[in-house]
């Protein structure tokens, strides 16, 4: 019983860490019906971002809560650059193209950040900078929780209710909203669609960022692969929930972190892996739309 | 039956007069490039029907693949047809089998997710070829993560080549035909707009279907020869970057041009082999840093790649009948 309340708080931790970069997914999917597969890279920018930083700063010197916030607001900044120059170069020009082309323009981008990241910083596994110090706080019977386990549950809903309110309670969101909704209809309202696209790629971005220092701390080896992996299960967690749909990605991240870690600790840790499409195909099987979504019949 | 016939004795001059002039003017390690070529010949083509005549987009033909190599290799490791002289008349054997498992893998697939619009297909095929790689990681009947050595193969170069070309003609003459024909008109309807083919009587999901089966078993094939080809086979071989090996072949040379698919294969096949000295002196992998921002510029610049969909006889105008 222990064990599984153990393997129960590790699941959230990852959960939330998928939900975070799912939300990215789902968000640039509401607006462009486009699976961004760059996001994964953005995601690994962000790290990377934080350990060249690093050395500049030495954040990891004083290793505190300031160097915390230093840190995630560095990879925020670099990512929503990144999210903001894919978006400007690679997608914008290609807006009205069939989604085919966009499609494989996004896995281009991927590609070409995997690659010339390891053209660039190596393909050698690096060690993120610890700029938080892990301590144990509780203690029950055999169940320990770290104070990472809360910064990364705390700092991911924290992410998560900001993005609420700006989704639902500003101007901004609204507009967001009017452009997932209908984008020429939106821009008859006035509304300056291209500008709403971008905001929709940096909010997402900054999630990824956030996302790369939480998971920086806990598993602390980066390589320019570690995105794509991770990124996919987070595709697959906003699918869970329903594509398009926030509440969705949120659910459908803690549903996936918590199987896997269940798979993991029951059956074998090779199988990781496979799980996620496993499910996908199911959910596809049984409930294409997810939980959340709605399920859309194309019109003429 | 009579074209059937003739086109059989085409295909076997064409990969015996291959073989006789590789055999000829070529050392063996141009040889074993050619026989590379003519792989992912069989595999860019298959693909290219999917992804370039129906719109959709598999991302999984590793996977195919890999379902192929390691039945054909399999079962030439426990079963022969042919003994002696006669030998590599089972390839062609082994080749069909592995082709028709992967077929089934195929119709697994692709039956849910082709129902659904056309992006879910490339993450469920991603998915899938992942899927595949972990099984074959954990079957111990097939050497696991060290790979299964000794896969018997062609005894010489010669008939090697020869079979490569077989295989490789005989899947361009039958994607050829299959795209000439009203199944191959249906497949492009199904592209341009499914909700119009739809209505005027195609059943978009079926033809879906039958383009992903048909266009797995040749990834089946394209394994079967891989696996014949190397002797030897290891899961590491069917990663994803395969699969967008072949995705960077169909797209380059035209999505709906099985002359460009040829083409392309030929090219991204040699390519590397031409980097070696630039990686050697720049000490890094730039093929995958040129391939994908080729893709990236692709798209932006000339989205319909290098032919578009146009084949090789709309550049000889006399042989076009009924022309516009």
């Amino acid at each position: 019983m222990e064990d599984f309340l153990q393997h129960v708080l590790n699941g959230l931790n990852l959960g939330a860490i998928y939900a975070l970069i799912a939300l990215g997914y789902t968000m640039v999917y509401g607006v462009l019906q486009l699976i961004n597969f760059a996001h994964a890279e953005v995601y690994m920018l962000g790290a990377f971002s934080i350990y060249y930083s690093n050395k500049w700063l030495h954040l990891s010197d004083h290793p505190g809560w300031t160097s915390f916030v230093i840190s995630i607001l560095i990879a925020v900044m670099v990512c929503s650059l990144v999210g903001l120059t894919i978006e400007r170069l690679a997608y914008r020009p290609l807006r009205g193209a069939p989604r085919l082309n966009v499609l494989i323009t996004a896995i281009g981008v991927s590609l070409f950040l995997q690659f010339s990241g390891q053209a660039v910083f190596g393909a050698d596994p690096k060690l993120f900078p610890q700029v938080l110090q892990d301590k144990d706080l509780i203690q029950f019977g055999q169940i320990q929780i770290r104070s990472f386990d809360l910064t990364i549950i705390g700092v991911s809903l924290a992410a998560m209710a900001l993005l609420h309110f700006l989704i639902h309670h500003t101007k901004m969101g609204m507009a967001i909203r009017a452009v997932r909704h209908s984008r020429s209809s939106a821009s008859l309202m006035g509304i300056n669609v291209d500008l709403m696209i971008s905001l929709v790629f940096v909010l997402g971005s900054s999630l990824a960022g956030v996302g790369a220092v939480l998971v920086g701390l806990k598993y602390p080896k980066i390589d320019p692969l570690m995105g794509m992996l991770i990124g996919l299960k987070a595709f697959v967690a906003a699918v869970l929930g329903g594509i398009g749909s926030l509440p969705g990605a949120v659910v459908g991240g803690l549903l996936m972190g918590l199987s896997e870690e269940m798979v993991v600790a029951y059956l074998s840790s090779t199988y990781r892996d496979a799980l996620a499409f496993g499910l996908l195909i199911v959910i596809l099987v049984f409930r294409p739309s997810g939980l959340f979504g709605k399920y859309e019949v194309e019109k003429v | 039956m009579k074209i059937l016939r003739s086109a059989l004795l085409w295909l076997i001059l064409f990969s015996l007069g291959m073989a006789a002039f590789s055999q000829g003017i070529l050392n063996p390690y141009q040889q074993l490039i050619l026989s590379y070529i003519a792989i992912n010949v069989i595999l860019a083509t298959s693909l290219n029907l999917v992804n370039g005549f129906c719109g959709q987009f598999s991302l999984g033909h590793a996977g195919f693949m890999a379902v192929g190599a390691y039945v054909s290799a399999v079962l030439s490791l426990h079963f022969k047809v042919f003994t002696g002289s006669l030998d590599f008349l089972n390839f062609p054997f082994y080749a069909l089998a592995g082709g028709s498992v992967a077929a089934v893998a195929g119709w697994l697939v692709g039956m849910p997710s082709l129902k659904l619009r056309g992006d879910y297909l490339a993450i469920v095929t991603l998915g899938f070829g992942e899927i595949i790689r972990v099984i074959l990681l954990n079957m111990e009947s097939v050497g696991g993560a060290r790979g299964l050595y000794g896969v018997p193969g062609p005894t010489n170069f010669f008939v090697g080549t020869a079979l490569a070309f077989f295989l490789a003609g005989g899947t361009w003459l039958v994607l050829w035909r299959l795209t000439q024909s009203s199944f191959g008109r249906a497949f492009l309807s199904v592209k341009e707009d499914e909700v119009a083919s739809e209505c005027m009587g195609v059943n978009t999901t079926q033809t879906k279907v039958f383009a992903f089966v048909v266009s797995s078993f040749f990834a089946g094939v394209g394994g079967s020869l891989f696996a014949h080809t190397t002797n030897y086979l290891n899961p590491a071989s069917f990663q994803f970057m395969k699969s967008v090996d072949v995705v960077i072949m169909v797209v380059l040379g035209g999505m709906g041009s099985l002359t460009g698919s040829v083409l392309a294969a030929i090219f991204v096949t040699i390519l590397p082999e031409a980097l070696r000295p630039l990686q050697e002196y720049t000490g890094v992998d730039l093929r995958m840093v040129i391939y994908s921002l080729s893709l990236i510029l692709l798209m932006i610049l000339r989205p319909q790649g290098l032919l578009g969909s146009r084949e090789w006889n709309s550049f000889f105008p006399f042989k076009k009948r009924g022309a516009k």
